[in-house]
């Protein structure tokens, strides 16, 4: 089954830009991104497919902050990400981040984990332990919050990572092969949460994965080789 | 509360590192507040001999030490005369030594002075000192430890003494110590006046007119009120800076411990401080985590630190050799200094850890596994 491509409207309001962005690692031996450029409408789910060190974690670690481009400009919402005062703001209130390996703290309970975000951010209290119970419930999670994490199976684990990046309400999830270490499936049923979550939050999702069918299930699917981007014409 | 158990949990996860650098800073602790409150107790000690049933001391300008002043006797006599002077007591230190005692405080003092007054007389009768220039009195730990008994004999420094009397007090100085009549001690330490004067004044309000007198009188000498004196004595200042040098090395050493338990810490959660940075966590929060951390181990080791060295210093009191030089009272100043700087101790241990917590990449952190 294929999905209809969504192009990007012109009214629609965009939410990712990278204009140019290169990107190299030991002092310029390896080149990772060679002059990367597209942009995201906000809502809108996209893939991004390509081969093992193609450069997908690296345009998702631009995109958060984590990293700086060496050229070129990446911008969320409006803000350019290599401004390091606006990185804060950033991780707090416009990116999540869902990674392969859940990275969650072991020896916190599956409520401390997610709550670690409005922690950060300062949230009220109140605001922070409703925001959780609602996640919670929407990922079948409530009855485990104050388990710990390594009483936590593998999926349990995934969708706690999935509340967590979606604790302080983001605009953007980014997703570095979110179901990569799941079997069939969890996998299916943590990758149905988070497009069904993405979808009710309103949130853009960049997921960067190897498993076509999935990808295949996204707004867009933008494909990474040798350090630049293709997007498909048609599906 | 998560912040909180953050910083708990890794204490937590390392328990014998949490336990040996918390012990660390226990040991640097008890080690400080026992010097300092044994030199401080000493220098109490020193200073009670001086204020006894006084009010002023008054003693050779700029000597650096008491034993080394000299105030002659015609000037001590004049001050006694003087009207506001409710009494003048000429005391003259001296160190003397036995055969088995190299240093055993010596006072020659009159019969009118406080220490043969006031004193408990344990055995002989105060109205018998200085009747005869080789009569002494002996402090009942000096009497201890000289084996005297009332009536016998003993050699001190180059002569042989007749004991006649045995006197208590609560200070250490002065139960080791022998009262010689100040004339014999004049003889025996070959000096024609006394180390110091100490004076009571009739009304205490005349004390700082007295001070002018002297200062105007005998320009040699100086007269200072006690408190006065226990500040401005460069001995006892150099006792109390000794102790806290001391005591200082010791959390010194301590707060290395700290440092290197934090640099672990770090170390070993450079992942998680990924995690939490990527999730928001600012330089703020990351280093208040470290500092937070450190600064639980320090205070818990401050605790325990004040715990031990009060216990030590009831230890010492119980050694009968050290009966008198240990005041087990400990000053709440010092406490709070010690407890201070062990703090401190702890947060600029980690220091260096926090910086290195601030600085860490995620996107490299989070690679490690």
């Amino acid at each position: 089954m294929t999905a209809p491509i969504t192009p990007i409207n012109v009214n629609d309001r965009l939410v990712l830009r990278a204009e140019d962005v290169w990107k190299s690692y030991d002092e310029g031996a390896i080149t990772v991104l060679k002059g990367v450029s597209f942009e995201a409408a906000a809502g809108h789910t996209i893939a991004l497919c390509g081969p093992s060190g193609c450069g997908k974690s690296t345009l998702l670690h631009l995109f958060g902050g984590l990293d700086e481009p060496d050229r070129g400009r990446v911008s969320v919402n409006g803000f350019e990400v290599n401004r390091k005062r606006d990185l804060l703001r950033l991780l707090r209130h416009e990116v999540g981040f869902v990674f392969q390996l859940h990275n969650l703290i072991p020896d916190l309970t599956l409520e401390e984990n997610c709550l670690i975000p409005a922690v950060a951010a300062g949230t009220d209290r109140r605001d922070a332990q409703e925001r959780l119970h609602q996640l919670a419930e929407r990922t079948g999670l409530s009855h485990r919050l104050g388990h710990r994490i390594q009483k936590l199976s593998g999926g349990e684990r995934q969708r706690t990572a999935l509340c967590r990046a979606l604790m302080n309400k983001p605009k953007i999830l980014l997703a570095d092969e979110p179901t990569g270490s799941l079997d069939e499936q969890t996998s299916a049923i943590v990758f149905e949460l988070l497009l069904d979550l993405a979808a009710t939050e309103g949130v853009t999702l960049l997921m960067a994965t190897h498993d076509r069918s999935l990808a295949e299930r996204c707004d867009r699917i933008l494909e990474m080789h040798d350090g630049r981007i293709h997007e498909p014409k048609e599906r | 509360m998560i912040f909180l158990k953050l910083i708990l949990t890794n204490l937590q996860r390392h328990r014998i590192r949490t336990f040996i650098s918390t012990a660390g800073i226990a040991f640097s602790v008890a080690a400080m507040l026992t010097v300092v409150t044994i030199l401080q107790g000493a220098v109490g000690m020193f200073s009670g001999i001086l204020s006894s049933d006084s009010q002023i001391i008054v003693f050779e300008r700029n000597v650096s030490d008491l034993f080394f002043s000299n105030v002659p006797a015609a000037v001590a006599a004049e001050i006694e005369r003087l009207p506001m002077v409710a009494h003048a007591d000429p005391v003259l230190f001296g160190i003397v030594s036995s055969s088995d005692h190299p240093i055993i405080t010596c006072f020659g003092v009159t019969a009118a002075d406080a220490r043969i007054r006031k004193a408990t007389w344990v055995a002989g009768n105060r109205m018998d000192f200085a009747l005869h220039p080789d009569d002494v009195v002996l402090g009942a730990r000096a009497a201890d430890f000289l084996g005297a008994t009332l009536g016998s004999h003993v050699p001190i420094g180059h002569g042989v003494f007749h004991v006649i009397g045995i006197l208590k007090t609560r200070n250490g100085f002065e139960d080791g110590g022998v009262f010689m009549p100040i004339d014999a001690a004049q003889s025996f330490f070959h000096k024609d006046g006394s180390s110091v004067v100490t004076i009571k004044l009739r009304n205490k309000d005349d004390a700082a007119a007295f001070k002018n007198m002297i200062a105007q009188k005998y320009p040699n000498l100086i007269g200072l009120e006690d408190a006065e004196f226990s500040r401005s004595y460069s001995q006892f200042k150099i006792l109390k800076a000794t102790a806290w040098a001391v005591g200082g090395c010791g959390l010194l050493l301590g707060g290395l411990g700290v440092a290197n338990t934090m640099i672990m810490s770090v170390f070993t959660r450079i992942r998680e401080i990924a995690i939490l940075r990527v999730n928001g966590f600012s330089n703020a929060q990351i280093a208040g985590m470290i500092f937070g951390e450190s600064a639980l181990v320090s205070i818990l080791g401050a605790f325990a630190g004040l715990a031990l060295g009060t216990g030590a210093l009831f230890a010492l009191k119980l050694i009968p050799a050290l009966d008198g030089y240990v005041d087990v009272s400990i000053r709440p100043v010092v406490m709070l200094v010690v407890i201070l700087l062990a703090l401190l101790t702890g947060v600029a241990g980690a220091l260096y850890p926090a910086l290195y917590a601030m600085r860490v990449r995620a996107v490299e952190a989070l690679r490690f596994e």
